[in-house]
């Protein structure tokens, strides 16, 4: 317990009568980089607003090293924000920015230099103190607000989907980047995101949430390895969620054949959900298969393909080294590792079937994550 | 390829441009031509530098002049700048409300308005009457003061009807400052009055050089304010300009007239220049809608 550094109790917060966040419990460890994610509006800003000060919980604590915090406006908390648009001081040029929070708080002139030219050269902008805002790019930017907030040396640092303007390769080089300013400067990062892959590589624990309510916390290989239910298996990484039957421990039975598998604990013949991961499965021969079934569509994706196989009515998703053909009939090898059994939940039915499934409606989906996100903020 | 099109659109802007440029050069460059040909002419036609020296006869003018009117600028921006932050922090629908009420005088004449005032500052005004009721209530006696005809009354004018230009572009400047800045000024530790100081007003600079610009430049050539709160007493230029081309006051004189109102435009546009060198950035500057 003595390295919790912020916990929340019972924290509830309802919108014009629409209930945001519902009773959440949440303790974050010192120096940890911690995640949450979650679709747009499952409650994810609404909870780093909680904590930064900028909302006021409906009910429940807010507990900050063991004092409760709750009336503590954001300018008196240790706690620094890194905005979702940056929201840097466009009167102001790259230095008086990252100075800002240090003029406040009425630092000495020399002392004030001294932070910013660390705070400039940790972000690998030496040589920007007089550069204008506005002349600087996208990149550059997150740099100036990343150095800002970390200038006034806070505990805890927020950030709010800090990398959802940059392009892709640029996002990729700000993770690795965020992440080891985390681990050089030594505080906490409370991070907000809807990109899995983003929580997946940089966390060192994930909070997901859904209609505010979290659904799972755990490393971000428990999430991957071990979804609790339906919707985090589906939301982190494909998945492939069968109705099955936990027939005894160790044995389960899906797409009317039985299968070993390495869980245990559930009731003789307990409903489940089974989930199997695309790339943990093995096209063999038709007539070796485990499962059979007829491809139905092979999209490239560079590493992998992308094979789509109905097997009884049901499509899986398959990824695959080697080229099927549409049409083709294959078998499909899963090792007992490979299979994954959950409870039942609300979320059982409403995942992992591929039958609609196409990219083009992945990213009409991920577009409207994205603008939806910003409306939640 | 590229360049063609270009080439292209360039072509249908001007065709699109066409009737503007026409009404500039008609109703603009051709004035302001016929402004300068007539102050560097005589009665006769003939090139003469006389009119623009004769304009140092009126050096105390342009100073009374621009005096008020920056005196007037002065008491707008003061009066102006809390008004439009507090407006700027309601709801909605308070907003759109008081900000037709800021409008509401601009929809009468701006003669009526003026009169109006001549009555209230009055020495048998609306002012000096009631006071005079309330003081002969408790059995004294009151003179009256003299408001109306006083430099004063010329600046009140000014500031009346001038208001509302420095009100609107200081109030659409600060409704456009990005919300997340002003949280980020929090965040980083500052307290309310910390934000408005380092936030707030740096970011409404704009917004304040357009409501300068706009109040400081009609208020210096005003000449109706002047003849009717200012009674005759006090001339400013604009009034001297009206006397030479209407003949008010003695003979019409167009050339001595153009070259005052010449005079007048230029100390204007340096005015102008010197505001605007204020506003560093100036990509970002505001506009007034």
């Amino acid at each position: 317990m003595e390295n919790i550094i912020i916990d929340l109790k019972n924290i509830s917060v309802a919108f014009d009568g629409e209930q945001i966040l519902k009773n959440l419990n949440l303790y974050i460890r010192d120096k940890e980089f911690i995640t949450f994610l979650g679709p747009s509006g499952c409650g994810k800003t609404t909870t780093l607003r909680i904590i930064g000060g900028f909302l006021k919980p409906d009910s429940g604590d807010v507990i900050f090293e063991g004092k409760k915090i709750n009336g503590v406006p954001a300018h008196k908390r240790q706690v620094n924000t890194i905005f979702q648009r940056y929201a840097l001081f466009t009167h102001l040029n790259v230095f008086e920015n990252i100075a800002f929070g240090l003029r406040v708080k009425h630092t000495p002139e020399a002392q004030i230099k001294k932070t910013v030219e660390e705070m400039l050269a940790m972000v690998n902008l030496k040589g920007f103190e007089e550069r204008n805002i506005n002349s600087l790019s996208g990149g550059q930017q997150q740099r100036v607000a990343i150095a800002r907030a970390l200038a006034v040396k806070p505990r805890v640092l927020l950030l709010d989907e800090p990398l959802g303007a940059l392009d892709l390769k640029l996002r990729k080089d700000m993770q690795n980047e965020l992440k080891s300013i985390q681990q050089r400067m030594g505080i906490t990062f409370i991070y907000v995101t809807h990109d899995q892959e983003e929580a997946l590589s940089m966390s060192d624990t994930v909070v997901v949430m859904n209609n505010g309510e979290i659904q799972q916390i755990g490393t971000p290989i428990d999430i991957y390895n071990e979804p609790k239910n339906a919707f985090v298996a589906d939301f982190i990484g494909e998945s492939n969620i069968v109705d099955g039957i936990m027939k005894e421990d160790f044995v389960c039975e899906f797409s009317g054949q039985t299968f070993k598998c390495l869980d245990k604990g559930f009731g003789i013949n307990e409903a489940v959900d089974v989930v199997v991961r695309p790339e943990d499965v093995d096209v063999v021969d038709y007539n070796e298969g485990m499962l059979k079934g007829v491809v139905t569509s092979v999209t490239f994706k560079g590493v992998h393909f992308e094979i789509i196989v109905d097997i009884g009515g049901f499509k899986w998703m398959i990824q695959s080294t080697d080229e099927q053909k549409v049409g083709d009939k294959i078998g499909l090898f899963i090792e007992p590792d490979a299979i994954h059994i959950m409870k039942k939940s609300e979320y059982s039915g409403l995942y992992g079937d591929f039958s609609s499934f196409s990219d083009e409606f992945d990213e009409l989906s991920d577009v409207n994550a994205e603008t939806e996100g910003d409306e939640d903020d | 390829m590229t360049k063609e099109r270009s080439f292209s659109d360039k072509g249908r802007s001007r065709l699109v441009t066409a009737p503007y440029t026409v009404w500039m050069v008609i109703f603009v460059l051709v004035p302001i031509a016929l402004v300068v040909y007539y102050a560097l002419t005589d009665a006769d036609g003939n090139f003469t530098t006389a009119n623009i020296d004769s304009i140092f006869n009126y050096s105390g003018t342009f100073f009374i002049s621009i005096e008020l009117a920056v005196i007037a600028t002065a008491i707008c921006l003061v009066l102006a700048f809390p008004l439009a932050y507090s407006i700027s922090r309601m709801k909605e629908h308070t907003q759109q409300f008081l900000i037709m009420l800021v409008m509401l005088p601009m929809w009468m004449n701006f003669l009526i308005r003026t009169y109006a005032w001549m009555t209230i500052l009055e020495d048998n005004g609306l002012i000096n009457t009631a006071i005079g009721k309330i003081v002969s209530l408790f059995g004294g006696e009151f003179e009256g003061f003299s408001m109306i005809n006083t430099n004063g009354a010329i600046v009140l004018g000014m500031v009346y009807n001038f208001l509302p230009y420095m009100i609107l572009p200081i109030y659409t400047v600060m409704t456009k400052i990005d919300k997340n800045m002003i949280e980020a000024a929090y965040d980083l530790g500052a307290g309310s009055f910390q934000v408005f100081r380092r936030v707030i007003i740096p970011q409404s600079i704009p917004g304040m050089i357009s409501g300068v610009t706009m109040v400081f430049v009609p208020a210096v050539s005003t000449f109706v304010i002047s003849k009717l709160l200012g009674g005759g007493k006090t001339f400013l230029i604009g009034d001297i300009i009206e006397n030479y081309f209407l003949g008010n006051a003695g003979e019409v004189n167009y050339n001595v007239g153009a070259s005052l109102s010449l005079v007048l435009m230029i100390l204007i546009l340096i005015s102008m220049g010197i505001m605007n060198h204020f506003d560093k950035d100036a990509e970002t500057g505001g506009g007034i809608i």
